[in-house]
């Protein structure tokens, strides 16, 4: 097996366009599992740890850059007031050496349905920057994902960063698992509001082949939201548009029976965790007003 | 392939490394330091945890290749001195004075985990000790005398630091 050691971006690119099977490895956290028992056997590992450019945290065009090798803790240390929803995620990400090391970059990469990191970016329609030695492109998260960890990344390709918005509305982040650290999601959502534009943001994970978003619950809720002028007069939301929204994000998934959990029951919780993100979500929203006035 | 690395202060290396196998492996089974246990190899146990360039980390999810050129710290570098005058670090006192060192299997990473959370923190609320030592598992067990060690580790080392400190402005009045 060979091991690559880039440590620049344009060098990674340079291996990677050489070296399609190899495999990038930053954190190790899925990675390692894999080789440690025997799933996997690459031809070449490529160590993205030693390339600066992705430890980055920038600013572009009004929007946060983040470099695809920032691990968890950093997200949760530096960016919590600007992405709040995807240092809550972060938060609930395994433990703290997990933490440590995990990054955006190989969450992504890795497109598990169950990734953390994907249901707040898909709420906060977050885009992902991805490189070649032919060039750069930028895809939305919404359509990243192909399937059960398939991406649209092709073998020359690297994730180099995510771009997403610095939050303007309240956002939430709900995991269900056995317990607080180390568990994979049985079922996760995300919820970002947009006042600013009218717009409610959704992110489901563990709970379809891909992570995906609730886009009827989306159009139905801002919609209502807008009807009644409920971003501007910030009333308390009634029972039933609550009720109604976490029908609707229920309807949006397609999940399986398996070991963590039954499909009905991923279908339940999703309800519950939209009504429930939403609910604290509101009240953020409602409260900042009362601060304000 | 060749890797060179410093490990508890000491520069290190080790030849015909597998490219795949796991810092734990070369801790353990090339340098000869079989603190860091091997229990899990997925990052859920924890019992291998050690600093790499001051940060704790699964070091069953680092590549070898990967620490390269790079600083660990394993339990065996906690502390100070060494030979006869090695002194245990108030971390690892506090485990063995509370009765949190069962069987032992969890105890090196609990130690770094312990180690790097009082670094941070000094005065760690019940739950942020909790949350920080959420990725290491002890199997023996439940966790108050962990906890007890945790919160005496906290006290001790305090106390250290504040002694240290009067030594320094000239004595205690």
């Amino acid at each position: 097996m060979d091991f690559h050691v880039p440590t620049s971006w344009d060098q990674a690119l340079a291996v990677k366009a050489g070296h399609p099977d190899a495999v990038p490895v930053a954190g190790g956290t899925d990675v390692m599992v894999e080789l440690n028992f025997d799933r996997r056997r690459p031809p070449a590992l490529l160590d993205l740890t030693r390339v600066p450019e992705l430890a980055a945290v920038d600013r572009v065009d009004g929007r946060i850059r983040l470099g695809a090798g920032v691990p968890y803790t950093r997200m949760i240390t530096e960016l919590g007031a600007e992405l709040p929803g995807l240092a809550m995620a972060a938060r609930t990400v395994g433990s703290p050496q997990i933490r440590n090391r995990g990054t955006a970059g190989g969450n992504l990469g890795s497109a598990s349905p169950a990734g953390d990191c994907h249901p707040p970016l898909l709420a906060s329609g977050a885009e992902v920057e991805i490189a070649s030695v032919r060039g750069v492109r930028r895809v939305p998260v919404a359509e990243f994902f192909t399937g059960p960890k398939r991406s649209v990344l092709e073998p020359d390709e690297l994730i180099a960063a995510v771009h997403v918005a610095p939050a303007t509305g309240p956002q939430q982040f709900a995991k269900i698992g056995p317990r607080n650290a180390m568990v994979i999601a049985v079922t996760a959502f995300a919820l970002a509001l947009h006042p600013e534009r009218g717009r409610v943001g959704t992110g489901i994970g563990s709970a379809a082949p891909t992570p995906r978003r609730a886009l009827d619950a989306e159009d139905f809720l801002s919609g209502e939201l807008s009807a009644a002028g409920l971003w501007e007069s910030r009333a308390p939301l009634p029972e039933s548009l609550v009720t109604e929204f976490g029908n609707r994000v229920r309807a949006a998934a397609s999940p399986i029976d398996d070991v963590r959990g039954s499909a009905d029951y991923r279908r339940h919780v999703l309800a519950v965790l939209a009504r429930r993100t939403l609910t604290w979500a509101w009240e953020a929203h409602r409260s900042t007003e009362k601060r304000a006035a | 392939m060749r890797i060179e690395l410093t490990v508890n202060g000491t520069s290190r290396d080790a030849d015909d490394v597998w490219p795949g196998e796991s810092l734990l492996y070369l801790l353990r089974e090339r340098l000869g330091l079989p603190g860091s246990k091997n229990a899990c190899e997925q990052g859920e146990c924890g019992s291998c945890t050690v600093y790499l360039d001051g940060t704790p980390v699964c070091s069953c999810l680092v590549a070898a290749g990967q620490a390269a050129g790079r600083e660990v710290t394993t339990v065996e570098g906690i502390g100070s001195g060494a030979g006869e005058d090695r002194e245990l670090d108030p971390v690892q006192r506090a485990f063995v004075e509370n009765g949190a060192v069962q069987c032992g299997f969890c105890t090196p990473g609990l130690i770094v985990s312990t180690h790097d959370l009082l670094e941070r923190n000094p005065r760690p609320t019940d739950p942020e000790i909790r949350e920080a030592l959420a990725g290491n598992l002890c199997r023996c067990t439940g966790y108050e005398k962990i906890l007890d060690a945790v919160r005496s580790a906290g006290e001790a080392r305090l106390d250290t630091v504040r002694s240290t400190s009067a030594e320094r402005t000239g004595g205690s009045r």
